[in-house]
């Protein structure tokens, strides 16, 4: 009796049946699409981030950046220094090449210590840490004056804006350089270097990537001049295994190509090479610029960032969610778009549908007043009645959900099909994640820039070591990729929509149950008559 | 057997209170056919309701055959409505998205019967009034004094001690009027029944074996 006359009141009710249905598919396909884009975008962030900082990083300690105290090395600028006997003269004698490079922290990048490494390492909830040192390799090559040219000989150098030295002879027009005429012509290129620990694998930068070719770097590289390259910057600079690059006037042999784990990101430097040797070449003995840290559980991860935070001093310690944070570009405008204006539209046709299905059954009860009084004037109990509304509500509600469920699957078929492309940046300049951190989450750094010196009156040559922004201390801060979304569906997701259908259509039911049951035959037999 | 001890019913409407029935007492034997009457708004549906289990009164007791209904709460009361107290109503009172056969069934949910048995027994009940043919159709496909025969059916299909009518032939023409009373009275006299009908109708009055008047709530005996 009573699925005949569920059935029936349903079939007779077919456009309250059919609105509430339409209102409860409505939130459930908006609940389903919103939490299938929005778990797609975090995906994707999580990808962002992990081309950048690995996978299976949930923390990063990063020194807070310093003053540039202005020499070389950590956060001065960028110079380059030749003495009189540097580079090769030409054989008329008049034009001096040189080429330099130099291996240096980017400019305002602090660092930290093996010391901070092992502390990290020893705190309870560090599943595994491992530390970088991320570097910029500038180097300097082109066609100079011969350092003597116009002096007496004695002594070289550039003193001034294209102009001789007082000691210089000033009674005769310029010869030499680039032009004859005096001017030079220079180059300066830089990409990013990443020293990272051979031994460790599990966690950091090249927990991320997948070898295209060669080998990785392992525990045999330890202290040997070998690197692995970014397959992006191995293209565009024509490199290949067993080809050599030169790092701070050092032959290093290429050994292995790596690319990211996502075909359209680029890794987190262009060259890694071994951290000992890096830290050698650049000067910065048993510093690190960041340190990697997987914690033991995700519940953890909280725990450690406060404990790390106790414990180290003047750095900073971030986590995934601050990582992602640092995302930006369409990416983050599509995460903000779904966090704000999906849920609450969610909420608010969830919170539609329930009030509109809670109205109707309000309504339709009362509407059958004299039916329910009838029905307890013949003995029907109040639990019967209740049943009876209640498991009508339940079907509306669960055709809403079957219909939205199907619905929201080809909504979330046609964002995968559409598959729209979001670019992430990652990393800011000289930011809170660390000078280092950011120059390392640079993948495409390599910065070159080239001028042509000289107007054939000596006047226009720039002095060098100067000052000046620094080359590769200005190298690229942030990592752009593009990601195409895909909306992952989980069974749970649909699940969970169903049965908020389900909560709505028991929730009216409930509602209009108690109303019902509230009646008394006498009064529902008197009120209709 | 019915027996009402000083039964009244007082409601309480906004700033004022109507007196439905006053200090009724009165008794029903088993098996008899009562008529009652009386002007609009003189107590008579309150009496029936009294009767029938579906409101209690303000002071007074009502018992049927030895149960003090007043002293039952309202899942017993619900069960006695269900088991021993057929109603018809003036309207119908169908539920007009069952079938004939379906709404006769619903009298016997609270017996909580099964579905063959209920089936089996809504069929012999619509044939008993005889529209065994018409078992399959709509409410709204049915005339008034079928309607009518539907709801005596659904009162009947329990086999109740007692069956109450308010006013049963109100929406009916004359002739259908008739057939519909010589159908209850046939009933009654076949099943012995108590039947109680409140009407305002004499011709169907003079039908029972005892008439009752009832007026601004005070009941009397018609000679």
């Amino acid at each position: 009796m009573f699925g005949r006359y569920l059935r029936r009141e349903l079939g007779n009710r077919r456009r309250q049946t059919v609105i509430i249905a339409i209102g409860m598919a409505l939130a459930v396909a908006l609940v389903i699409v919103v939490n299938a884009v929005s778990a797609g975008v975090k995906d994707a962030q999580a990808q962002a981030l992990a081309s950048v900082y690995g996978v299976g990083t949930d923390i990063t300690v990063t020194s807070t950046p310093q003053r540039p105290d202005g020499t070389t090395g950590q956060g001065g600028p960028q110079q380059f220094d030749f003495g009189a006997q540097d580079g090769s003269t030409s054989t008329d004698g008049e034009t001096q090449e040189v080429n330099q490079s130099r291996l240096e922290v980017a400019r305002g990048s602090g660092t930290l210590t093996a010391a901070n490494l092992a502390t990290v390492a020893k705190t309870d909830g560090v599943a595994s840490a491992t530390g970088v040192l991320s570097l910029t390799n500038s180097t300097f090559s082109g066609t100079l004056p011969t350092f003597t040219q116009g002096q007496d000989g004695t002594q070289g150098g550039f003193a001034g804006p294209g102009q001789s030295s007082d000691s210089g002879s000033t009674d005769s027009a310029p010869t030499g350089g680039a032009d004859g005429a005096g001017g030079s012509s220079f180059g300066i290129e830089s990409f990013t270097v990443l020293g990272v620990d051979p031994t460790a694998d599990a966690v950091g930068p090249l927990s991320a990537v997948t070898l295209s070719d060669g080998v990785g770097l392992d525990k045999s590289d330890v202290g040997k001049d070998v690197a692995v390259l970014d397959s992006s910057y191995a293209t565009t600079e024509d490199l290949a295994v067993g080809d050599t690059i030169t790092l701070a006037d050092t032959d290093f042999e290429i050994v292995g190509i790596v690319a990211s784990t996502d075909s359209s990101s680029e890794t987190a430097a262009n060259v890694y090479i071994p951290l000992d040797v890096a830290q050698t070449l650049s000067g910065e003995e048993d510093a690190l610029t960041s340190i990697y840290v997987s914690a033991d559980s995700a519940d953890d991860i909280d725990a450690v960032q406060t404990a790390l935070e106790k414990k180290l001093e003047n750095t900073t310690v971030s986590t995934q969610a601050d990582l992602a944070s640092t995302v930006s570009g369409s990416l983050s405008s599509a995460g903000s778009l779904v966090a704000n204006l999906g849920t609450w539209l969610s909420i608010l046709v969830l919170a539609a549908a329930f009030l509109i299905a809670i109205l109707f059954t309000i309504s339709g009860v009362t509407r059958r007043t004299r039916e329910f009084g009838t029905l307890k004037a013949i003995g029907w109990s109040n639990r019967r009645i209740v049943g009876q509304v209640a498991g009508e509500s339940l079907v509306q509600g669960l055709i809403g959900g079957a219909v939205g469920a199907v619905v929201g699957l080809a909504g979330v078929l046609i964002v995968n099909l559409v598959a729209p492309t979001l670019s992430a940046s990652v990393g800011s300049t000289g930011g809170r994640m660390g000078g280092g951190t950011d120059a390392a989450a640079g993948a495409a750094p390599t910065a070159a820039a080239s001028a042509a010196a000289g107007d054939g009156t000596g006047q226009a040559a720039g002095g060098f070591g100067g000052g000046g922004p620094g080359f590769g201390g200005g190298a690229s801060t942030s990592s752009t990729t593009d990601i195409a979304l895909h909306a992952p569906i989980t069974l749970w997701i649909i699940a969970a929509a169903v049965g908020l259908a389900l909560l709505g259509g028991l929730l009216a039911g409930a509602i209009g149950g108690w109303r019902a049951s509230r009646l008394r035959p006498a009064e529902a037999l008197r009120s209709v008559a | 057997m019915y027996q009402l001890t000083d039964v009244s019913r007082v409601y309480k409407q906004k700033n004022r209170t109507v007196t439905a029935l006053k200090d009724v007492t009165l008794t029903i034997p088993d098996g008899q056919m009562v008529a009652i009457q009386g002007p609009t708004g003189g107590g008579k549906s309150t009496l029936l309701q009294m009767l029938g289990a579906l409101d209690r009164p303000t002071n007074g007791a009502i018992e049927l055959d030895g149960t003090v209904l007043t002293k039952l709460g309202d899942a017993k009361l619900g069960s006695v409505r269900g088991s021993d107290i057929g109603i018809v109503f003036q309207g119908f009172n169908l539920i007009p998205t069952l079938t004939a056969q379906e709404n006769v069934e619903t009298a016997l949910v609270p017996q909580k019967a099964p579905a063959a048995e209920r089936a089996q027994r809504a069929r012999a009940a619509l044939e008993s009034v005889g529209l065994g043919e018409r078992a399959e159709h709509l409410p709204g496909e049915l005339s008034g004094g079928q309607q009518q025969r539907v709801a005596i059916a659904r009162a009947l299909v329990k086999e109740p001690r007692v069956l109450l009518a308010d006013e049963p032939t109100g929406n009916l023409d004359e002739e259908t009027r008739d057939e519909i009373m010589e159908l209850l009275e046939g009933l009654w006299r076949d099943r012995g029944l108590t039947l109680i009908i409140v009407t305002h109708d004499s011709a169907v009055a003079r039908r029972a074996q005892r008439r009752l008047h009832i007026k601004q709530g005070h009941v009397r005996e018609v000679a």
